[in-house]
């Protein structure tokens, strides 16, 4: 018979240990997990065969296609936007020539929140995070020169999601696309937005009502698009710990999934089309847990909870961004490195497209050059590095394993706790959420300051550095009066019955029950301004305030 | 006994990313001092106006938006003609080194970047901040 972990502990450790102590009394990951000192067969479940299965099939732990990174690889999809329309369809028009194969949109501050760029609420942010985009004149120059039915595009917006969609949607019109064939992602997810982000327009439940109304659009006339990209990026970098970020997104999840069946949609009319977006921080082996523990879980709850019948709609397909919270403004070219091991966990992961940081973003917006080496990373992950040339390899690491099984536990733990409080909207009525981010990321902020976790150059071998000055600057006011500039001219120009008649006839569909985006196709068709359809949407449904829980 | 410091923890503009804010919050809050927090998306005028109510010493602006060479002075200026100029403003955020003088010209007291320790903050304050008459 082979020796047992016991007998081990016993004899050649307990002697080693009395000469030689560990350096720590407790290990753990970066959220705080214990992590034991071996793993074994022991640890990893009964039902280990049941639990992983193969690629391409249920429960899909080892990933959602059957060839994976041997079929085609992830989408290497760079985040971009700042300035004018101009300004990011040039960098957008670069990184397609650097062989990037997807577009991601930033919008800027005022976007998000549903305020045009000569807004006094937009003073000082037009163009500074993302990109101004006021109408659809807009939209036609920031995609000035890219076939639609070809570049996948993603959007990342959300409480004013409708709208952008509606822009978007217009555009691939006036670009003579079939809508049918127009694919691409937007975020959309708003019950993250007042879990952790905070860019939203109008309350839970009508903003519930919105998502839904745009599902069910998508779902009978973009087919390919998918209209939702359920976050928890934004969960992690607002403190969470991984559980918590795998357990507030799949529960996010599950309630859109619960008000579509509600409207009367067939599951697997629309899960289909339903997306993820996680987060890559810095313990490298629990973020590959995360992904492996995400995939059975949405393909349990989906098939179980839900009676999907389609393989398609048990399938959790992610996009994966690095952790912009992990990289730090002192000694930037570290977090090359950072960023280099943590898009090697999505990968391991089994993402399905992936942007990666660049090292100067805590400081500000990231130059060329840094955005060249962040593409540069995937690309040598996925041409150099031979990782990609089977799959899941993880899969039957004892330590792997044991760790997937123990995040998706403890994730199904929190999923049932928001069950209970009568699931996600009521559980962030309640600031359940809300709180668990506050007290994680508080108690990271201690560990930090007493040393129980290190980061490299800010609370540990530190040095003396001048500061970078090569950075990217956006002339904001200079923004602000040509987007101004483009508003009045628009104003002029545009039909105003058109205007008129296209805001009142959405009003008059918020107002009801009908689906509001014919309504809000018709508006962007008739260049009606981000807050003009906004003020509609508001007017309406009334505003959101966050209740500042701390 | 010394009148405790009353410190307003303000979020200006459209910028969602509080968790610097909060964690701000909680440590003055565990440090002693009293603390409000504004909550997010606010305009200059709703902070200058918390902080006159709530009668503050010192205002915390948390910006991450890369809005703070407007918002900052924004709200200096509004504190001055509500002669209320003695409230000590300082904050934190994704700041470039090099825009921190012309701030501190503008009459911010302090800037903290990321990175910095919850700690220095507490004991900046501790020699910055008096309660104002």
């Amino acid at each position: 018979m082979t020796k047992n972990l016991k007998e081990w502990e016993e004899g050649t450790l307990k002697s080693f240990l009395a000469k030689a102590p560990e350096s720590q009394k407790e290990f753990t990951t970066l959220s705080s997990e214990p992590i034991e000192r071996l793993y074994t067969a022991d640890q990893v479940g009964q039902n280990h065969q049941e639990d992983i299965g193969f690629p391409g099939e249920y429960p899909f732990t080892r990933g959602v296609y059957p060839t994976m990174y041997r079929g085609k690889l992830w989408t290497m999809r760079q985040f971009a936007g700042f300035g004018t329309p101009e300004d990011t369809n040039t960098r957008f028009h670069y990184l397609l020539s650097q062989g990037q194969t997807g577009l991601s949109t930033a919008f800027h501050f005022p976007t998000l929140m549903g305020y045009d760029s000569d807004s006094p609420r937009s003073r000082g942010e037009v163009g500074v995070c993302g990109v101004a985009v006021d109408s659809l004149a807009d939209m036609e120059i920031l995609f000035k020169g890219i076939p639609l039915e070809k570049v996948t595009v993603s959007m990342t917006i959300n409480g004013p999601a409708s709208i952008l969609l509606a822009f978007y949607l217009a555009n691939a019109e006036k670009q003579k696309c079939d809508l049918k064939k127009v694919g691409g992602t937007i975020q959309n997810d708003v019950l993250k937005e007042y879990i952790a982000q905070n860019s939203y327009l109008v309350p839970p439940d009508p903003a519930m009502r919105i998502v839904v109304d745009m599902i069910e659009y998508c779902s009978q006339h973009v087919p390919k698009w998918n209209p939702i990209s359920i976050s928890g990026y934004h969960i992690r970098e607002a403190g969470s710990t991984a559980v918590q970020e795998l357990a507030f997104t799949i529960a996010d999840g599950v309630a859109y999934v619960d008000a579509c069946i509600k409207r009367g949609l067939d599951v697997d009319s629309f899960a289909p089309r339903l997306s993820y977006f996680f987060n890559a921080h810095m313990d490298f082996f629990e973020e590959v847990a995360k992904y492996r523990a995400a995939r059975r879980l949405w393909a349990r709850l989906m098939k179980e909870r839900f009676g999907a019948k389609k393989a398609e709609s048990m399938k959790c397909r992610f996009h994966v961004q690095t952790a912009g919270c992990s990289l730090t403004a002192q000694q930037p070219e570290n977090n090359i490195i950072r960023t280099t091991l943590q898009a090697l966990s999505a990968v391991l992961g089994g993402c399905q497209s992936l942007h990666t940081n660049s090292m100067d973003e805590t400081l500000a917006l990231p130059t060329e050059k840094a955005v060249q080496i962040a593409l540069r990373t995937q690309q040598v992950i996925a041409f150099e590095s031979g990782v990609t040339n089977t799959i899941d390899p993880l899969a039957g690491s004892y330590f792997v394993e044991a760790l997937t099984d123990k995040m998706e536990k403890e994730a199904m733990a929190y999923i049932e706790k928001i069950d209970s409080l009568g699931g996600m909207v009521e559980a962030i009525k309640k600031g359940f959420p809300q709180m668990e981010i506050v007290l994680a990321s508080h108690k990271y902020q201690n560990q930090l300051e007493k040393k129980e976790k290190i980061v490299v150059g800010v609370n540990e071998f530190i040095t003396d550095e001048k500061p970078n000055t090569d950075l990217l600057k956006v002339d904001s006011e200079a923004v602000t009066k040509k987007q101004t500039e483009r508003l009045n001219a628009l104003k002029a120009k545009r039909d105003s019955e058109k205007v008129n008649a296209g805001l009142a006839a959405l009003k008059a569909s918020a107002s009801s029950k009908t689906n509001i985006f014919p309504d809000l196709l018709a508006c962007a068709h008739a260049y009606c301004t981000v807050e003009e359809i906004s003020n509609v949407l508001r007017g309406v449904f009334g505003e959101y305030h966050d209740p500042g829980i701390y | 006994m010394q009148k405790k410091l009353r410190i307003l923890i303000g979020k200006p503009g459209l910028d969602g990313h509080d968790r610097g804010a909060k964690i701000i919050a909680r440590t003055l809050r565990d440090a002693g001092y009293e603390v409000i927090y504004s909550g997010l998306h606010q305009t200059p005028e709703m902070i200058v106006n918390t902080a006159i109510q709530e009668d503050v010493d010192a205002i915390g602006l948390s910006i991450l938006s890369g809005a703070h060479n407007y918002l900052f002075p924004a709200v200096i200026k509004l504190l001055k003609a509500n002669k209320a100029e003695d409230v000590v403003v300082f904050g934190g955020g994704i700041i470039p080194e090099d825009e921190i003088a012309g701030l501190k010209k503008e009459g911010v007291a302090e800037i903290f970047t990321p990175g910095a320790d919850t700690r220095d903050i507490v004991k900046w304050i501790e020699s910055n901040v008096q309660p104002r008459i």
